[in-house]
C-alpha cells in the first residue's frame, strides 16, 4: 500500500475574539479608514436587520432572514470584490448587496413582496437572490465560463449556506469549475444551521471546505467573525481566479444569532444557551475592540456611527413606504421581451381589474 | 371531539398509519425535530423515533431517490418537500423512476411512495413558494396526483395514498392548512382515491374544482344561491387518474360546466377536463365550457398574489355569463 493523495485544510484568522492579532495583519487592514468602512457596513447590516424584523411584525414586510452574527461575511465579501466582477448572492445578504450599489429600499421592496426589488437601480449584471437552494452555484460557473470564453480577467463570487452544500448543484458547479479552470470563488456562509438541521446532520465530513479537494482545487476555512480575515482571504481568492483561473472554496465559519427567518422559531430546536455561548465570538464587538485598542475608535465615534446608520435605515423605510404601488397588469411585464399576442387578453383583464379595484 | 385543521389532519393520518404499519417511514427537510415548517409532522419524532422519522440533508433529488430505493424493499416512505417550488430537483427521480418502476420491471419492483408538498399562493410567502404546478405531475403516466380540500378529506385521502401501492403526489393547499376546522375521527378510515367528491348538489351548473379554490367556489355558490342559481360543486380530489364519470353525470344533469383552478391557464388540468367533457358530453351542454384560472404568468410576489388567485367575483361573473348564454 502507498498513499496516493494528501490534503490539508487551513484555517485563517487574523484577529481573535479578544481583539488580539493571531497572524500577520494584511496591508489594507493597516488603514484605519478601511477598517471603519468594514465596520460601518456591519453596523448598517445589523440595524437594518432589526428594523426589517420589526417591519414583519406589523405586516409591512413578509418573511425576512436576518444576518445577525454573520455580518462580517457580507461586509468582507462586498469589500473584496471588484466592480467588474459578478456577484451571485443567496437570500441572507444585505451587506454585500449594498456595497454593490443595491439600495436598502430595494431590499425592503423585495422582502415586502414586490418584484421591483430585484430591478436594481444601480444596473449591472449581478444576480438577484437565489431562493431555490444551491441552484446559483451553477449560474456562477456559467458566468465564469463566459469570462473564459471572452478572455476577460474578471471573477465570479457566489454564496450559499452550509445546508446548500448538500445539493447536487453545489458539487456539479465545483466539479466543472475544477475541470474547466473557471475564475469563480465559492463561498459557504456556514452559520451552523439549515433552518432546524445542524451542520453535523448535513455532512459527516470534518469541514465543508474539504469538499473542494474532490473537485481538484483548494478549500479553506476562515473565521467568519473576523472581518479582516474574511476580507483578505476572499480578496486573494478573487485575485487568483482573475489572474490564474483558479477556483477556490471558502468556508466562512460563524453562527446564526437569529431564527432562520421571521417565519421560524429556533427555540424548538436550538439548544438553550448556545447563542449566548457563541455571542462572545460575534464579529462587531471583535472589530470594535481591535480598533479601540489601537486607538482608532472610541465610544463616542461608535455612537455617532450608530446614529448615522440608524438614520439611513429609517430613511430607507420611508423611501420604501413612499414607493407607489403597482397596477396588477405588471404581472405580464417582463414575462417575455415582447408579450405574445396570446396573453394580451389576460393582461387587459388585469387592467380592468385594477381599474375596478381603484374605482 | 375537538375540531382540527387540515394540517392537523395530515399529522393525525401520518401518526395513525405509522402506528398501524411499521413500514411507514417519514422523511424530509426539517420534519423531525422541528416538526415541519408548517407543523405537519410535529410530534412524530417523539412517538416513533429517529429511525422512522428522518431529517434529511438539504437535497430534494436525494429525498426522492432515497424514497424510491426504500419503497423497492417494501418500506412505505412518506416524503415531504418543503414547498412545491423546491420539488423540481426531484423531477428526474419522480418521472424517470418512481412513475415507472412497476412498469419497467413488469411488476417485479414497485414504488409505493407518497410525496407530500404544500402548494399554492395566498400565504404571503417569498418567491418560488406559491406556484401550483400540479399539471406537470398530472401529465406523467404512472403517477397519482391527489389534492385534499378539507381536514376530513386530507385525513382520508392521505391514509389511502399511503396504503396505495403506487407513487402518489399528495398536494396540500397551504392556504387551507389552517382555514377551516372540522371534527375528523381518528378511525383509520381511508377515503377512495380516483374519485371526485360532490360537495354540493345543484341543478343549474356544474362547478369543477380542487384544492384551495374549493374555498372561493363554495363562497361563490353560496352567493349565487341567493340569486336562485343552483350550483353543483365537484371537488376532483384525485386529479390523476381523473374520475370523468362523476363530472359527466353532473354535466348531463346541469348542462353547464365551469372548471376553476388556481394554476396558470395554459395546459392546466382544466384543459384536460374540458377536453374530456367536450369529447363525451357535448350533447349535454347548453353553453360553452368555461375556465376560471390563474393567469399565464409567474405567480406574483406577495403584494399581487391576491389578484392572481381567481376570486369569488370572477367565478360569479363567469357563472352568470354561462347562465345568460342559455
Ligand atoms: C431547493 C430548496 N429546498 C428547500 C428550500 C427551503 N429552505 C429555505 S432556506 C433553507 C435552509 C438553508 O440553510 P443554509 O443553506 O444553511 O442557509 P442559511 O439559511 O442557514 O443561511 C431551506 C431548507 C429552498 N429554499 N430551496
Ligand atoms: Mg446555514
Amino acid at each position: 500500500m502507498k498513499i496516493v493523495a494528501h490534503f490539508e485544510i487551513p484555517y485563517y484568522q487574523i484577529v481573535n475574539e479578544e481583539g488580539k492579532i493571531t497572524s500577520d495583519v494584511p496591508e489594507f487592514a493597516k488603514d484605519p479608514d478601511h477598517l471603519i468602512r468594514l465596520y460601518r457596513v456591519m453596523i448598517l447590516n445589523r440595524l437594518f436587520d432589526l428594523k426589517a424584523i420589526a417591519l414583519t411584525r406589523t405586516g409591512k414586510l413578509g418573511t425576512y432572514p436576518s444576518a445577525r452574527g454573520q455580518e462580517a461575511v457580507f461586509a468582507g465579501m462586498g469589500d473584496a470584490i471588484e466592480k467588474e466582477d459578478i456577484f451571485v448572492p443567496y437570500y441572507r445578504d444585505v451587506g454585500t448587496l449594498i456595497q454593490r450599489g443595491v439600495k436598502l429600499k430595494e431590499i425592503l421592496l423585495y422582502w415586502g413582496g414586490d418584484e421591483r426589488g430585484n430591478a436594481f437601480e444601480c444596473g449591472g449584471k449581478d444576480f438577484p437572490y437565489s431562493v431555490p437552494i444551491g441552484t446559483q452555484m451553477l449560474h456562477a460557473a456559467g458566468i465564469a465560463t463566459a469570462f473564459r470564453i471572452r478572455g476577460e480577467k474578471r471573477a465570479v463570487l457566489v454564496t450559499c449556506g452550509d445546508g446548500g452544500t448538500s445539493q447536487g448543484d453545489f458539487y456539479e458547479a465545483m466539479n466543472v469549475a475544477g475541470v474547466w479552470k473557471l475564475p469563480v470563488v465559492f463561498v459557504i456562509c456556514n452559520n451552523q444551521w439549515a433552518i432546524s438541521v445542524p451542520r453535523s446532520q448535513q455532512t459527516a465530513s470534518q469541514t465543508l471546505a474539504q469538499k473542494a479537494i474532490a473537485a481538484g482545487f483548494s478549500g479553506e476555512q476562515v473565521d467568519g467573525n473576523d472581518v479582516i480575515a474574511v476580507r483578505e482571504r476572499i480578496f486573494l481568492a478573487l485575485k487568483n481566479a482573475r489572474e490564474k483561473n483558479e477556483p477556490t472554496l471558502l468556508e466562512i465559519v460563524s453562527y446564526r444569532h437569529a431564527d432562520h427567518t421571521t417565519a421560524d422559531d429556533a427555540s424548538r430546536y436550538e439548544p438553550k444557551n448556545q447563542r449566548e455561548l457563541e455571542w462572545k465570538n460575534e464579529p462587531i464587538a471583535r472589530l470594535y475592540t481591535y480598533m479601540t485598542n489601537l486607538g482608532m475608535w472610541s465610544k463616542e465615534k461608535d455612537q455617532a456611527l450608530n446614529e448615522e446608520c440608524a438614520a439611513l435605515v429609517e430613511q430607507s423605510v420611508q423611501d420604501y413606504a413612499s414607493i407607489p404601488s403597482v397596477s396588477p397588469e405588471v404581472m405580464f411585464d417582463y414575462l417575455y421581451a415582447v408579450l405574445p399576442e396570446a396573453y394580451k387578453e389576460q393582461r387587459d383583464m388585469l387592467i380592468k381589474r385594477g381599474e375596478s379595484a381603484h374605482g | 371531539m375537538a375540531e382540527i385543521t387540515l394540517v392537523e389532519a395530515i399529522n393525525q393520518a401520518l401518526a395513525f398509519e405509522m402506528q398501524a404499519d411499521p413500514n411507514v417511514v417519514v422523511l424530509g427537510e426539517d420534519i423531525a425535530k422541528n416538526g415541519g415548517v408548517f407543523r405537519a409532522t410535529v410530534g412524530l419524532l417523539d412517538k416513533f423515533g429517529p429511525e422512522r422519522v428522518r431529517d434529511t440533508p438539504l437535497a430534494e433529488s436525494m429525498i426522492a431517490g432515497l424514497s424510491i430505493g426504500m419503497a423497492s424493499q417494501g418500506l412505505k416512505p412518506v416524503a415531504e418537500f418543503q414547498f412545491m417550488g423546491f420539488i423540481y430537483p426531484a423531477l428526474d427521480q419522480i418521472i424517470n423512476h418512481a412513475s415507472r418502476m412497476r412498469h419497467r420491471t413488469r411488476g417485479r419492483l414497485s414504488c409505493g411512495v407518497v410525496f407530500r408538498t404544500p402548494f399554492g399562493a395566498g400565504i404571503h410567502a417569498p418567491e418560488h413558494h406559491s406556484e401550483s404546478t400540479e399539471a406537470i405531475f398530472a401529465h406523467i403516466p404512472g403517477l397519482r396526483v391527489v389534492v385534499p380540500s378539507s381536514p376530513a378529506r386530507a385525513y382520508g385521502l392521505l391514509l389511502a395514498s399511503i396504503r396505495n401501492p403506487d407513487p402518489v403526489i399528495f398536494l396540500e393547499p397551504s392556504r387551507l392548512y389552517r382555514w377551516a376546522k372540522q371534527v375528523v375521527p381518528n378511525d383509520g378510515k381511508a377515503l377512495p382515491l380516483d374519485k371526485c367528491f360532490t360537495l354540493q348538489v345543484g341543478m343549474d351548473i356544474t362547478l369543477v374544482t380542487w384544492g384551495a379554490m374549493v374555498k372561493e367556489t363554495l363562497a361563490a355558490a353560496n352567493r349565487l344561491a341567493k340569486d336562485g342559481i343552483s350550483c353543483e360543486i365537484i371537488d376532483v380530489a384525485t386529479i390523476k387518474p381523473l374520475d370523468i364519470e362523476t363530472i359527466l353525470a353532473s354535466v348531463e344533469k346541469t348542462g353547464r360546466c365551469i372548471i376553476i383552478h388556481e394554476a396558470a391557464r395554459t395546459c392546466g388540468v382544466g384543459a384536460e377536463i374540458a377536453a374530456q367533457v367536450a369529447e363525451r358530453g357535448l350533447m349535454f351542454l347548453q353553453a360553452p365550457i368555461q375556465r376560471v384560472t390563474g393567469y399565464d404568468t409567474i405567480v406574483p410576489y406577495a403584494r399581487l398574489e391576491k389578484i392572481y388567485i381567481p376570486s369569488e367575483n370572477q367565478i360569479i361573473e363567469t357563472v352568470n355569463k354561462v347562465m345568460e348564454f342559455a
